[in-house]
């Protein structure tokens, strides 16, 4: 069989790996997670600037429900389960009882913008110290590729299958310009995952919205174009040129509100 | 030719999404035919070329890859 590594002298130096698959602050275990979801590039990044910033050990996460429902399994960091849509109450509570500690939360579309927008629309206007990480992939893919309210127009969904009708149905839901009208929310973003570049982009992005928590000013929200190859019944690379063509001109990535200097 | 950086594919972590495949600016990664031990074809490095730009660890949703590069021999200090 043909070998995929070769070892070479220079490998054994200390500074020779320049990038590790598995920090410290994420668990070595395969994800569950379909071949291609952006999940868990999300996750990696997450705990590749956790790492970095060294604050393990005082970053609380809260899981919510949907695909990621499992990322405490993967997140070597104190972790909590939240109701549906209720991951923004949880840490809202987390943050008061413990104002020490740097709380987020990872939610996806279905949880954060259908069942959860009242919980998070709040914990926005009120303020609150957290950071939330919102994973937008426009389609409901835990539970078998139904219509979320996130999904594009004419966007064939298992319960749309002529695609999303507005006149029926509405408008999709932009919730980070809905949140980076609200006085409470402190740094507001939009990034995505389907390229190197733009991985790096979130990266940073994520580091400073890590940084802007330490400000105590109000909320952090970092929005992730995601996708959803088997929801979206495509390949992992037809699904990256899908958000190239539809869902970057619907959700156009950038800064939408930053602190005021 | 001695390598100056490779990566190291963590075989049973590969899910085959090609990924890494699209984001290789030398396309140097393929698709081989092994298959691991829950059945998904895997990815290989298939280039002496690699620069170690780290594209492809950055998009890997199973965090499969790793990347080492060749250290630069400390410059001597300027007198």
């Amino acid at each position: 069989m043909e070998r995929t590594f070769i070892e070479e002298d220079w490998m054994s130096k200390p500074d020779a790996l320049v990038y590790d698959n598995h920090p410290e602050t994420l668990i070595d275990r395969p994800l569950h997670y379909c071949p291609g979801c952006h999940h868990g590039v999300a996750h990696k990044e997450i705990m590749h600037v956790v790492e970095e910033l060294g604050i393990q050990s005082e970053v609380i996460g809260v899981a919510p429900v949907g695909c990621s429902v499992f990322a405490y399994h993967y997140m070597n960091v104190d972790m909590q389960e939240a109701a549906h849509g209720r991951a923004c109450a949880v840490a809202t509570g987390i943050k008061r009882v413990r104002p020490d500690k740097t709380v987020f939360t990872y939610q996806g579309d279905g949880d954060l913008a259908a069942i959860g927008t009242a919980e998070t629309l709040h914990a926005v206007n009120r303020g609150e110290n957290i950071l939330i990480i919102f994973i937008n992939n426009a389609i409901y893919g835990m539970t078998g590729g139904q219509m979320a309210p996130t999904t594009l127009e004419g966007m064939q969904t298992s319960t749309t299958p002529y695609g999303r009708n507005i006149k029926d149905i509405g408008y999709p839901l932009k919730m980070t310009d809905l949140v980076a009208h609200l006085p409470g929310a402190y740094y507001v973003t939009r990034q995505s995952v389907h390229t190197p570049n733009a991985v790096r982009k979130f990266k940073k992005a994520l580091k400073k919205a890590f940084e802007y928590l330490k400000d105590e000013r109000g909320t952090c929200f970092v929005e992730i174009v995601s996708n959803c190859p088997s929801g979206w019944k495509m390949t992992p690379v037809e699904s990256v040129s899908y958000i190239e063509e539809k869902m970057l001109p619907e959700f156009p990535v950038g800064d939408l509100k930053t602190p005021e200097k | 030719m001695a390598r100056k950086a490779t990566v190291l594919i963590d075989k049973e972590l590969c899910k085959g999404c090609e990924l890494c495949v699209i984001a290789c600016p030398l396309e140097g990664l393929v698709l081989s035919d092994d298959l691991n031990l829950k059945g998904y074809r895997i990815v290989r490095l298939d280039t002496d070329k690699c620069t170690g730009c780290v594209n492809c660890a950055l998009v890997c949703p199973d965090s499969a890859i790793s990347v080492f590069r060749e250290p630069k021999a400390a410059k001597p200090e300027a007198t």
